[in-house]
Order: C-alpha cells, then structure tokens, then sequence
C-alpha cells in the first residue's frame, strides 16, 4: 500500500494534494474517452480528433456528440454523485459501511420511480417522483433515528438498514401487482442503466456544486470523522453540519437514481478503496470520490454495452461483479 | 486570558436531583481538582462547562458571556477539552490527530501551513510521543492515546483546560510530567480544571478543590480545606490513612 501512496505522491497528510488530483483527472479523461470510441462502430482516435475539432464525417458527429458522448457524461456523473454520497455518509455516521443503498435513500428513490411508472407517468415526473422518494426517505431515516433525544450513529444506520428493508419489500410488491408488459422496464431500471439517461448536465452540475462545497467543509469534516463531542470541542457546529452532510447527500443520491437507476457498490466500494491509498483527509478524499467513482462507471458502463453487443447489460450488474471481488480483496489485504 | 464562571449550575444527571447548585468562577493561573466517586457527575460537570451539554439549571458564562450564545468557534479558541473516552472512526496518524487541533484557528478555505505543523510537532515533542508521529493512532498504546490527546489540546492552545482524567493509563513518569505540564499552563496565566481520582495528584497540583457526591451534594474551596481525611471519607465511603510526604498530605486507603 505504501508504494502506490508513493506514486500518487501522498506520503504524509495533507501535502500534495494536487498529484493524485491530477493522475484520477487523467484516468476520468482516458476513460471517457475510450467509451465515446468503443461501441458497436468503432471511432478511430484520429476521427474522435477531428469531431472534438469541429471537423469529420458527419455519421462520426452524430454518433460521438449525440450518442456516445451524452451517455459517457451521465454515467461520468452518476458514478461520482454515488461515490461522493457514500463518502459523505461514511463520514456523518463514522463507519465505513454506510452508503446511500444501506441507508435506505436508493430504495425511496426507487419506490418512487416504480410508483410513477405504475401510475403511468413518464418522463419528469418520474424524475421528480424518485426525488421525492429519496427524501422521504431521508426525512424518515433521521426523524426515526433521531427519536425521543440521542441519535448516535449505530442507530442512524440500523435505522437507514431497516427502512431500505422496508422499501425493498415495497418494490417487490409493486412488481408483482404490475402488468408484465411494464417490466421488462422497470426490472432493467432497477439494476440501473444509463440506456434511459437523459441530459448529463443537471447531475453533473450539482457534482461541481457539491465538490465546490466540500472544500470548505472539508476540514470540518475531518474533525466530525472523529466523532460529534470531539468535533463540538474544536469549534465545529455539529448538528447543521450534520443536516449539511445529509441534505447533501440525499440530493447526491436522488440525483443519481433518476439519472440512471439503481447502481449498488459505486458509493461503497469507490471511498473504501481511495482511503485505504489516500488517507482520510476529506479535502483530498471527496473530489477524488467524484473523479474515481465517475471513472469507475464510464468503464463499467463501457463494458455493459460492448461485452455481448449489440445485447446490453445494466451497469449496476458490472459494478457488483467488479465490486464485490475487489472490495473482499482489499478488506482481506489491509488487515 | 479568560475565565470561565459557573452562575447557579445544576448539572443534567438523569434520575437525581438538583443537590447544590455550583457558583464559581475559573480564574486565570487556578488549577482545580473535582473528586468524587464514580458517577457522581465530573464528566457531565466538565461536558456541561464546556457547552456540548445543556444544564439542567443556571448558566456558564465565557469571559461574561453565555456560552450558549457564543459560536462553538469562539469558544474552542478558548477552551480545550481532553475527553476521557476516545473513538476513532478512520484511521488516521499521530501526527494529523494532533495538527486538528488547529481547527478552531483556520479559516474554512485555509490550509495547515508550517506554523501549525510547528506548534504540533512541538506539542508531540512535550508529551514525548514526537517519535510516533506516522503511526496510526488505533495502534497505540492507552497510554500513548493520552499524550496524543493530551497533545492535541496543547495543538489547540486554548486558555482554559478542562480534562477529564488527564493522567488516565499514564505510567508514574508520565502521570508527574503531565501534571507538571497543566501546572505550567496555569502559571504561564491559563486556567485549569481536572477531574481526577487520584486524590494524591490533587493533593501535590491543585490548589482548588470541588467535590462531588453521587446525590449532587458539592462543595469547594482551597485545597487545604478541602482535602480532610473526614470529609475525603465520607466522600469515598472509604476508611483512609493519611501521612505527609514532601509537604503534601498523602492518602492511602486502609482495609
């Protein structure tokens, strides 16, 4: 481990943080770039040139600037809404195990996705179907939680595991009572697919925002890692942080599963593996959440729709058979 | 300097009543000791005059001011709590566990220049821990903890120091040269107060006393008053024997 914290640069804390910055920055570039050129015609990287340019065939154009290029932005997006999520909620419950899926936020999302389309709404009113879901869920998980006083927590999360339960029950049910030809959909949205993603610029504009909030909450986000009364002690104000980091990632998450369904392991596995190479200093670990966990989908996504093309999978499948592996590698390696 | 004043203070212990409402005042160059049995109320007294829990009665005043009304920034630059219990969520090395300790003096888009890796490497260094500086803090011993926390408040550089049990898991040495340190802060003009249990510390380094019994009963006063083995033993329900070593009474429980 200590090798590749020597190539990112980062051998102390906070020195550098610029280095391993730029080397995710470059992979993020590598990556969207492989996947506006892979797919089922080939773009040459010459002909990728030209189009970025202004210039080449216009069969290029289209494919690259109105297909592969809005596909690859929103999974870039929705890879770092997830990562930057679950980092944040690491952070508000000071354990590593906590991630917008396990608080139950993913699964209001998607009950209120899965109720619009039973109601056969369609478009925007899905979106805003799926917001209000993710925030009903969080509204519940922390009023729950927090209770008759004390709101440790061990508590926050058993009660986000036990809601998520709940929801899950819920999705399960409305797929029973749905009409089979509404399946097919909702089952493959479930999994979570970029196929249906629409405009990249709403998600992306909110990674930027919150990644431009993080820096300076960062360090008062370090002091909060170490627990509420010691980060009250050093002049943090706890409890609107604490909303702070909530609201925010909730806004993260409601976001990404309106873009793109439901895509586990992104925001778990993505912070879990940059700690264990970066450290734990937020200012350095939430934008490289953002860039790593972006990268990390554009490739899974890559991989979804060119492994048994012109058949595609959903994304959420790769993540988990990528996810999973190397997670349990990792956890067995750094103990 | 600062001083921090209790005005009719009834600390919050669940279940027990009012008992004696505390009215004192923490001043400049004081060093006080708070004794009593476990349970009695010393680290809610401490949480409580350190404003991270509401009282149930009265108010504690910063340099005249309420301290609920003040931002938590304003006052950890004045007050610095060592915490009796610590839990680490993520790993993280001596060295930065000391440098937060900076927190409440840096602006939200500042980051720790040398001057502040200075004044923790300095702080490390006075509580003999400098040459732990890359471990990981869940691999230290409890003792080695200590210091750290005990380090990281000297990082932060407050005016007046609350601690709860500073010289806990403290080996005899380093128990005498962190006491010897808090004596330091109070003649250099800051103010300090400590829970403790080791009646002996308090008898060589304080030189105000506060006890404390499991009813909410107190009282306080100058140390010589205070610590009378009658009283002490009442306090403890413990029968003591009391002999004088170097000027300061020693206390020694009998069978």
């Amino acid at each position: 481990m200590h090798i590749v914290r020597h190539a990112l640069g980062v051998t102390g804390s906070h020195r550098g943080l610029g280095r391993p910055i730029g080397v995710l920055a470059l992979a993020a570039l590598a990556a969207l770039t492989l996947a506006v050129g892979i797919g089922s015609v080939a773009v040459s990287p010459g002909e990728l040139w030209a189009v970025a340019t202004g210039q080449g065939e216009p069969l290029s154009r289209t494919l690259v600037l109105e297909l592969r290029l809005p596909r690859a932005l929103s999974a870039f997006a929705t890879g770092g809404l997830l990562a930057l999520a679950g980092a944040l909620m690491q952070v508000l419950l000071r354990n590593p195990l906590a991630d917008p899926y396990v608080l139950g936020l993913s699964g209001g999302a998607a009950v209120g996705a899965l109720a619009a389309m039973l109601a056969g709404l369609g478009g925007a009113l899905i979106t805003g179907s799926a917001f209000a879901g993710a925030l009903l869920s969080t509204l519940l998980v922390f009023g729950l939680a927090h209770g008759t006083g004390s709101w440790t927590p061990a508590r926050l999360l058993l009660t986000g595991v036990v809601v998520a339960a709940g929801w899950g029950a819920v999705v399960t049910l409305m797929l029973a009572v749905s009409p089979v030809e509404r399946l097919p959909g909702m089952l493959y949205w479930l999994m979570g697919d970029l196929a249906y993603a629409r405009s990249p610029l709403l998600p992306s504009m909110l990674l930027v925002g919150v990644c431009l909030l993080a820096i300076p909450l960062g360090r008062s986000l370090n002091v909060l890692a170490r627990g509420a009364l010691q980060a009250a002690a050093l002049g943090v104000a706890v409890r609107p942080l604490e909303w702070t980091i909530y609201l925010a990632a909730s806004a993260l998450t409601a976001m990404a599963v309106t873009t793109a369904g439901s895509i586990g392991f992104v925001g778990l596995v993505v912070p879990h593996m940059l700690r264990l190479v970066l450290g734990n200093d937020q200012r350095l670990i939430l934008p490289a959440c953002a860039l790593a966990g972006g990268t990390l989908l554009v490739l899974a996504d890559t991989l979804a729709r060119t492994i048994i093309a012109p058949e595609q999978l959903p994304v959420g499948v790769i993540t988990a058979l990528l996810g999973v592996p190397t997670f349990l590698y990792l956890l067995y390696r750094s103990r | 300097m600062s001083r921090l004043e209790a005005c009719e203070l009834v600390i919050d212990v669940p279940g027990r009543g009012d008992g004696r409402a505390l009215t004192l005042s923490l001043e400049p160059g004081q060093v006080w000791g708070v004794l009593g049995p476990n349970g009695a109320g010393k680290t809610t007294l401490l949480h409580t005059l350190a404003g991270l829990r509401a009282p149930r009665r009265g108010t504690v005043r910063l340099d005249g001011e309420p301290l609920a009304a003040l931002s938590r920034r304003r006052v950890a630059r004045a007050l610095g709590l060592v915490f009796q219990e610590r839990h680490d969520g993520f790993p993280a090395t001596v060295r930065e566990t000391a440098l937060i300790g900076r927190h409440p003096w840096l602006s939200p888009w500042q980051m720790e220049g040398g001057e502040d890796v200075q004044l923790a490497e300095a702080a490390l260094a006075r509580l003999d821990v400098a040459h732990l500086g890359e471990r990981l803090v869940n691999t230290l011993s409890g003792g080695e903890r200590q210091r750290l926390a005990i380090a990281t408040v000297l990082t932060q550089g407050p005016a007046i120091w609350l601690a709860d049990e500073p010289t806990n898991h403290l080996d005899l040495h380093h128990q005498t040269a962190v006491m010897a340190l808090l004596a330091e802060q109070a003649a250099e003009g800051r103010a300090v107060l400590m829970c403790l249990h080791d009646l002996n510390l308090a008898a060589r380094w304080c030189d105000r006393v506060l006890l404390l019994y499991p009813d909410g009963e107190a009282c306080w006063g100058p140390r010589d008053t205070m610590l009378v083995p009658s009283v002490l033993e009442r306090l403890y329900g413990q029968r003591l024997a009391t002999t004088t070593v170097d000027g300061a009474p020693v206390f020694v429980p009998v069978r």
